[in-house]
C-alpha cells in the first residue's frame, strides 16, 4: 500500500494545553510544526479542568516556590524527583504571567493582581496552614486557558491537523524517534509525519477503568503507542481516584458540596466518616475519603440493590441554598442519577480521576528510558508532557491545581529543548525506515480481515471490570494477583476484536478498535505493576501494607523508594532511583518524613 | 451539500463527560433516525461550545436559536 509522507521540522501529537504549549514554543521560533488531534483543539479535555492552576504568585497571602516544592514533594509521598519539582514551582509564576499576557481572563482581587484560592494539599512555611496558590478563571480555569493557547497559536500559525489519529510512533534501527503514522478521519488513509522531533501531549487514560470522571477521548493513546514501540511506562500503579463521582455515571462532583454541609452515609444511614476522620470527618483529604467508602462498600453496607456505592446527603440543606451555592450539582445529579438532592441523597463511588505516571521524562521533556547504565538515557527526537507524561512531579500522588502547571512548565519546557537542539544542528531528519508504516498497516489490515471477533464494546468493558475490581482505591494482594491474569486475558481477547463497519470515511468504530489498543497497553502496565508494588504510597494502597512504626502509613522506603518501568514486550518490570537532589545546589532536598496532614 | 453521519457521530465526542454520557445516549436512540435536515441541525448545534450545549441540555441556559430546539429536547430526554 502506498503512504503518503509529509515532512516537518516537528509533530505534536494533541492539541490539549500540553500540546498548545509546545506547539506555541516551536512556531514561534520558526519551526515548521504540525499539532496532530482527534478533536478541534479547543474540545480537548483540558476543557473540564475548574479547580485552577498553581503558582507561588503571593497575591492574595504570601508564598515562595520553596513552599510550594515542599508541598508537593509531600503530596508525592516523596515519589517525585526534586530537581523536576523545583524546576516546575520555580517557573510557575512565569508560565501564569505569560497566559495572562496571552489574554486570559483570570479572576482579579481588588487591586487589579490575580486572584489566588485555596485549594487541598498546598500550604504555607512548610505545611503549617492552608495558602491561597490556585489561580483561577471563575470556574472555567481550563476552558479559559486552552482558549488563550488556541488564539496565539493561531496567531503564530501552527499548522492543525483537526481530525487526525495518531496510530504508531516510529522508531528506527537505533531507537531514534522519526515521527508517527496517522489516520485522517475524514479519508481513512494513512500517513507517515516524518520529523526531527516528536512531541506526545496526548491526555490521559482515565477510560481504562469502569468509574471515571475523565471524558471518552481519555484513551491512552500516546502512552499506548509508546508501550508498543518499546518505551518503558513509568508509575502506572499510581492513579489518583476522586472520592464523589455518581455512581454508575462517573461524572465529577466538587468537594465544594461536603465543602457546603454535605454529608456522606452507608445503607444503615450513619454518617461514616466520623469513624474513619473524627476530626475533618466528610472533609477529610481525597485519598482518606475514598478509603473509607471502599471500606464500607466491601464490608457491605453500600447502598442500592448490589451495595455497590454510597450516598451523598444533601437533604439537610434549605433547598434555596442549594439552587444558589450548588446548582451544577443539582443538574448533574437529576441528569445521571436521576435524584433531585434536594429531595433525596446523591449515590456516589470513589471514581478513577488522574494518571500519575506514563511516558518517562526529565525536566527538559526529553524522554528518557534506561541504557547503557544510565537510568535516565534520552531517546533522540522524542519529547512528552502533559498527563501523559511522567517528568515526575506528582509522583504517588497529585496535588490539585498542580497538573493544570505541569502541562504548561512542560509542555513550554520540552518547546524549548527541541527549538535548542534544532538551533544546535543536533536534531536531524534520519532516513526512514522501508517498514515505517508496516505496524499500522497490519492493525488496520488485522480489522479489516477480522471475522468471528468480538465487539470493541464489550472487550472494552471486561477491562474497565477488571480494573475497577482488582486495581481500585483499595488493593489487595489476591485480587491484584487475580487481576494480572485476567487481564492478560482481556488482552488476547483485544488482539481479536470485529468490526462491522469496514468502511474507510468516518469510520468511529474504527477509530474506537485502534483506541481499545492503547487502553489495553495502559490496563496492563497498571495491573502488573500495582502488584508488584508490596508497599502503600500515595495512592497506591494495599491492605497488606498498613500502618506500622518501621513502616509509617505502609510506606516501604527501604525497598520501594524507586520508580516503576513496565515493559510491554515480556510484561517486564524494572525500576530505577527517585531523584531526591534538587536541581540546584543551594536548594536544600526536601527530607523524607511521615506523610499526615 | 451533504453531511457526512459520520463525521457528526465523531464530533458528538465532547470535552465534558456530561456531554459524552448526554450524547451517547442519543446516539443509540435517536442518531440513525435523524432526517438529513435534523442532521444539518445537529451539526449546527455540534459547533458551539461545550459549556453552552451542557447549560442548553440541563436547562440552566436558555436555547435560543430555533434550529437547536428539537436536538435539545432530544438531548434532555431522560
Ligand atoms: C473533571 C476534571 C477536572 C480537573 N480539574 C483540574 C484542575 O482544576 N486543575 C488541574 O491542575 N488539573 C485538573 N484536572 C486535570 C487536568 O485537567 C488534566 O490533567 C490536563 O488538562 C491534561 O492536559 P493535557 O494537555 O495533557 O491533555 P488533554 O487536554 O487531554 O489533551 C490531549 C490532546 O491529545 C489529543 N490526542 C490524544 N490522542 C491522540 C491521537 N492518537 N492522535 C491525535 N491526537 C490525540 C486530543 O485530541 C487532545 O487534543 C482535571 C481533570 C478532570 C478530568
Amino acid at each position: 500500500m502506498n503512504v503518503a509522507k509529509r515532512t516537518f521540522d516537528a509533530v505534536i501529537v494533541g492539541a490539549g494545553g500540553a500540546g498548545l504549549r509546545a506547539a506555541l514554543q516551536l512556531s514561534e521560533a520558526g519551526l515548521k510544526t504540525a499539532v496532530l488531534t482527534k478533536v478541534f483543539p479547543t474540545r480537548s479535555h483540558t476543557v473540564a479542568a475548574q479547580g485552577g492552576v498553581a503558582a507561588s504568585l503571593g497575591n492574595s497571602t504570601e508564598d515562595n516556590w520553596h513552599w510550594h516544592m515542599y508541598d508537593t514533594v509531600k503530596g508525592s509521598d516523596w515519589l517525585g524527583d526534586q530537581d523536576a519539582i523545583e524546576f516546575m514551582c520555580k517557573k510557575a509564576n512565569e508560565v501564569v504571567v505569560e497566559l495572562e499576557h496571552y489574554g486570559m481572563p483570570f479572576d482579579r482581587t481588588d487591586n487589579g493582581k490575580i486572584y489566588q484560592r485555596p485549594f487541598g494539599g498546598h500550604s504555607m512555611n512548610y505545611g503549617q496552614a492552608p495558602v491561597m496558590r490556585s489561580c483561577a478563571a471563575a470556574d472555567r480555569t481550563g476552558h479559559a486557558m486552552l482558549h488563550a493557547l488556541y488564539q496565539r497559536n493561531v496567531r503564530a500559525n501552527t499548522q492543525f491537523f483537526v481530525e487526525w489519529m495518531a496510530l504508531d510512533l516510529i522508531r528506527d534501527a537505533d531507537g531514534d524517534v522519526l515521527g508517527v503514522t496517522a489516520l485522517e478521519m475524514e479519508t481513512g488513509e494513512i500517513s507517515i509525519f516524518h520529523a526531527k522531533a516528536t512531541i506526545f501531549a496526548t491526555g490521559g487514560s482515565g477510560r481504562i477503568y469502569y468509574s471515571s470522571t475523565n471524558a471518552f477521548i481519555n484513551t491512552g493513546d500516546g502512552v499506548g503507542m509508546a508501550a508498543r514501540a518499546g518505551i518503558p511506562l513509568e508509575d502506572m500503579e499510581f492513579w489518583q481516584f476522586h472520592p464523589t463521582g455518581v455512581a454508575g455515571a462517573g461524572v465529577l462532583i466538587t468537594e465544594g458540596v461536603r465543602g457546603e454541609g454535605g454529608i456522606l452515609r452507608n445503607a444503615s444511614g450513619e454518617r461514616f466518616m466520623e469513624r474513619y476522620a473524627p476530626n475533618l470527618k466528610d472533609l477529610a483529604s481525597r485519598d482518606v475519603v475514598s478509603r473509607a467508602m471502599t471500606t464500607e462498600i466491601n464490608e457491605g453496607r453500600g447502598c442500592g440493590p448490589d451495595k455497590d456505592h454510597v450516598l451523598l446527603d444533601i437533604t439537610h440543606l434549605s433547598p434555596e441554598n442549594i439552587m444558589k451555592r450548588l446548582p451544577g450539582i443539582r443538574e448533574i445529579s437529576i441528569q445521571f442519577a436521576g435524584v433531585d438532592p434536594i429531595k433525596a441523597p446523591i449515590p456516589v463511588v470513589p471514581t478513577c480521576h488522574y494518571q500519575m505516571g506514563g511516558i518517562p521524562t526529565n525536566y527538559k521533556g526529553q524522554v528518557v528510558v534506561p541504557k547503557d547504565g544510565n537510568p535516565n538515557a534520552p531517546v533522540s527526537g522524542f519529547y512528552a508532557a502533559g498527563e501523559c507524561a511522567c517528568a515526575s512531579v506528582h509522583g504517588a500522588n497529585r496535588l490539585g491545581t498542580n497538573s493544570l502547571l505541569d502541562l504548561l512548565v512542560f509542555g513550554k519546557s520540552a518547546g524549548e529543548t527541541v527549538v535548542e537542539d534544532f538551533q544546535s544542528g543536533q536534531l536531524k531528519l534520519k532516513p526512514l525506515p522501508s517498514d515505517a508504516a508496516d505496524v499500522s498497516l497490519a492493525r488496520i489490515a488485522r480489522l479489516e480481515g477480522q471475522t468471528n471477533g468480538e465487539s470493541v464494546h464489550e472487550v472494552g468493558l471486561e477491562m474497565r471490570r477488571t480494573m475497577q475490581k482488582h486495581a481500585g482505591v483499595f488493593r489487595f494482594d489476591n485480587l491484584l494477583k487475580e487481576g494480572v491474569q485476567k487481564i492478560a486475558e482481556v488482552a488476547e481477547r483485544a488482539k481479536h476484536t470485529e468490526i462491522k463497519d469496514k468502511s474507510k470515511v468516518w469510520n468511529t468504530a474504527r477509530v474506537e478498535a485502534l483506541e481499545l489498543d492503547n487502553l489495553i497497553e495502559v490496563a496492563r502496565a497498571t495491573m502488573v505493576s500495582a502488584e508488584a508494588r508490596k508497599e502503600s504510597r500515595g495512592a497506591h494502597v494495599r491492605d497488606d501494607a498498613p500502618d506500622t512504626a518501621e513502616n509509617p502509613n505502609g510506606r516501604d522506603d527501604a525497598n520501594w523508594l524507586k520508580h516503576t518501568l513496565w515493559y510491554s514486550e515480556g510484561n517486564r518490570l524494572d525500576y530505577k532511583p527517585v531523584n531526591l537532589k534538587p536541581l540546584s545546589d543551594d536548594v536544600e532536598p526536601i527530607a523524607l518524613a511521615k506523610r499526615t496532614y | 451539500m451533504t453531511i457526512d453521519r459520520g463525521r457528526v457521530r465523531w464530533q458528538c465526542r465532547r470535552a465534558l463527560l456530561e456531554l459524552d454520557l448526554v450524547f451517547a445516549r442519543f446516539l443509540d436512540r435517536h442518531f440513525d433516525r435523524l432526517s438529513d435536515d435534523q442532521l444539518a441541525d445537529l451539526d449546527d448545534l455540534l459547533r458551539c461550545d461545550d459549556y453552552d450545549i451542557w447549560g442548553m441540555v440541563n436547562g440552566s441556559k436558555p436555547c435560543e436559536e430555533q434550529r437547536w430546539k428539537e436536538m435539545i429536547a432530544l438531548l434532555r430526554e431522560p
